[in-house]
């Protein structure tokens, strides 16, 4: 939350000081959201410029929103310094290529590696040979079997996300029993599907609630639309819908204007722009959706340059990087949806 | 199991169940008869979904529900059973449609179609299909590739032009006039499904009132014999391919209206939801014969089937599980349904089997005839 709350308080004072005038004349998000990786406007010595690093950066292939902001807000954070040299392998779905770049950075000699595994287990082994090799690796997103193939693990809270929708959902039916609640999945077969959907069950458990009907799409807006049109047909009468992603929630979200319905309210996930924005004008059934930040990467190239230059976090008096950080998975509805909107990702 | 009843029957009292065998052998060469298996199947999961779903399943509502659904995949395989019974297959469908969505809902088709007209973005769709099939048909029939490798080249390079096209990104439909032409309902019937019946329609027709139809089952039957029958062989399958490619734009065009956006990740996996449909609707891979009665059906079953599931909460991999015993169930009833016609002609033996065989090569002999 800390870090959040210096990140928030940056990107303001980048805002302020960037002048009134560019409020005249954009409104664009990215740039708003890259600013925070300037880095020039932190209060510790951490970004003073030191020795020039060279990170290695790899990530699976950006086919949606959310991944390509991954990658995006890795390479504005390392514009940002002077000091950091980033490397960014093709992103790729196929572990045996992840694993040669891998090999590929160790054999280079980086500083530093950032990996997004596309397969956490499959990627184990190579990144215990770079932490050998004497490279620290930060793990991200997807986390390694053996806790000492990463320096640094920094990972969304899946569960987190499921809870948060879920305890949401709580406090908008608390005074109904009996409602009727049904989940829109993604990829069945992901862990951090499994991990949603688990959070979500047992928050709801919490308040007397359970998830009534229950479908799993593929991340995709086709999908969304898909299981979501049979969804509606299956409960003709619904109080709350939890979508996983935001990315499908656009099919989702057709498939509910299609279908005319309109009794419901419905909660996202990941927080896209698109869905912040549909938040904000309250012209739609989303009400809400819990965010799983898309800077997780960003912040893994930050802490990689401060692991290369002997550096620590400059808020905690530990004098190294943590091992591990799990970031909140808050949620975002009209109230405070003007505090995310920059940092969102357009899907 | 009732025709082997009827031919251990048959040599006690001859002439009248063979009458009977040949008016049924009748029944069933007709469109109903050969896609016997599909009707029994697809009233079976109807008879299940209304057992387990009552009135949720049985309503106005869930039929249209079933029948939006069916729609883009339907649409698609119209296009695939040409090819199909053209002896190839197109493998590129799914990514076409991706491709062809991206491409119509560019900022700058956007731009476009908003200065002029929506139609615009329609005709781009449809262009792009058309185009990316004639690449397939003309790669295949002169190039003399094996239409599963140049397809699945195309799946490939179709998808990623449309994930630099769009940048990986989801592009959305700004044009409300397009997005309410599609939402609209023409007699209580929404417009996809129009859409849908239309193509199977104009399909049905081209198939089987058409030389292009007839010329089609020859090329699959036997591209050789029907070169030297003087059919432009290559050229058809070029439009073959051509053809399968516009019902992707179109198809794409669909997609766009129900999910009100173009991305790189529509149409994923279609290719195999195309074919599957095709095949247990009784389209014989290798060519030569199909229907289009057997492909709508084909479609409608998968379709029927995700819906009942969903009805019932039953999760999506018990799901593909049913979907995979289904195809296998289907193909094997027909074959049953095949062997079982040829077992009941057998009695009289080889004259219907010689003039079964005879009409194309013989008739010219026949004048009569």
């Amino acid at each position: 939350m800390s870090a959040r709350h210096r990140r928030l308080l940056t990107s303001t004072v980048a805002l302020l000081g960037a002048g009134v005038m560019v409020t005249a004349c954009t409104g664009n998000t990215p740039e708003a959201s890259s600013s925070g990786g300037g880095g020039n406007n932190a209060a510790s010595s951490n970004d003073d410029t030191g020795d020039t690093v060279t990170i290695g950066f790899s990530a699976p292939a950006a086919d949606h929103g959310w991944m390509a902001q991954i990658t995006a807000a890795a390479r504005a954070e390392a514009d940002g310094y002077d000091d950091v040299d980033l490397v960014v392998a093709e992103g790729t779905n196929d572990v045996s290529a992840q694993i040669a770049q891998v090999e590929t950075f160790i054999n280079d000699g980086v500083d530093a590696i950032v990996l997004l595994p596309f397969d956490g287990a499959a990627l184990t082994p190579i990144a215990l040979e770079a932490m050998q090799a004497g490279i620290p690796v930060i793990n991200v997103d997807r986390e390694f079997d053996d806790p000492d193939a990463a320096r640094v693990t920094i990972l969304g809270d899946n569960y987190g996300m499921g809870v948060s929708a879920g305890q949401y959902v709580c406090s908008q039916l608390s005074d109904k029993p009996d409602a009727v609640v049904a989940e829109v999945a993604g990829i069945d077969s992901l862990p951090l599907t499994q991990e949603r959907s688990q959070g979500f069950s047992d928050a709801l458990s919490d308040c007397g609630l359970d998830v009534d009907n229950r479908v799993a799409a593929e991340f995709t807006v086709e999908s969304g639309e898909e299981v979501t049109a049979n969804l509606l047909q299956a409960a003709p009468q619904i109080d709350a819908i939890w979508n996983h992603d935001d990315d499908q929630g656009i099919g989702v979200l057709a498939a509910i204007t299609n279908a005319g319905r309109d009794e419901f309210f419905m909660v996202g996930g990941a927080g896209s722009a698109n869905a912040m924005r549909s938040i904000q004008a309250g012209d739609s059934v989303l009400q809400a959706t819990v965010i799983y930040p898309a800077s997780q990467a960003a912040d893994g190239v930050r802490l990689a340059r401060l692991l290369a230059q002997g550096k620590a976090l400059s808020d905690l008096i530990d004098v190294e990087v943590p091992r591990q950080i799990t970031l909140s998975a808050p949620v975002v509805t009209a109230d405070n949806v003007d505090q995310y909107i920059d940092s969102a990702f357009e899907s | 199991m009732s025709e082997h009843t009827t031919t251990t029957a048959a040599p006690a009292k001859q002439p009248a169940p063979t009458g009977r065998t040949t008016s049924g052998g009748g029944l069933l060469a007709g469109p109903v008869g050969r896609n016997l298996g599909l009707v029994v199947a697809f009233a079976l999961l109807c008879i299940v979904g209304v057992v387990t779903a009552g009135d949720r399943f049985a309503s106005a509502d869930n039929a249209l529900t079933i029948l939006r659904l069916a729609a883009v995949v339907g649409v698609v395989s119209i296009g695939m059973t040409f090819v199909i019974i053209g002896g190839g297959i197109d493998l590129s469908v799914g990514a076409l449609v991706a491709l062809s969505s991206v491409w119509a809902t560019t900022l700058a088709t956007q731009a476009m179609a908003a200065d002029t007209h929506w139609v615009l973005m329609a005709g781009t769709a449809i262009l792009v299909g058309a185009i990316a099939g004639l690449v397939n048909g003309v790669v295949i029939a002169y190039g003399k590739l094996v239409a599963f490798i140049a397809t699945l080249a195309m799946l490939a390079a179709a998808r990623g032009l449309a994930e630099i096209l769009a940048n990986r990104r989801t592009q959305i439909v700004q044009d409300q006039d397009f997005l309410r032409f599609f939402a609209a309902s023409p007699l209580g019937v929404p417009m996809l499904v129009w859409m849908f019946a239309l193509v199977a329609v104009l399909g049905w027709v081209l198939l089987n009132r058409t030389t292009f139809g007839r010329r089609t089952f020859a090329v699959g039957g036997n591209a050789e014999a029907a070169r030297l029958a003087g059919i432009r062989v290559q050229r058809h399958t070029v439009a073959l391919y051509v053809l399968s490619g516009v019902t992707c734009g179109l198809a794409a065009v669909m997609l766009m209206a129900r999910t009100t956006t173009g991305s790189s990740t529509h149409g994923t996996l279609l290719e195999l939801d195309a074919i599957a449909a095709v095949v247990i609707g009784g389209t014989l891979l290798i060519g030569g014969r199909g229907t289009i009665v057997g492909t709508v059906l084909g479609v409608l079953i998968f379709t029927t089937l995700s819906n009942v599931f969903t009805l019932n909460n039953l999760s999506s991999s018990a799901q593909a599980v049913a979907k995979g015993v289904i195809i296998v169930a289907a193909v094997l009833l027909q074959q049953r349904v095949a062997a079982g016609r040829r077992q009941r002609r057998s009695p009289k033996a080889l004259p219907p089997t010689a003039a079964e065989g005879a009409p194309a090569g013989a008739s010219p002999g026949v004048p009569a005839s």
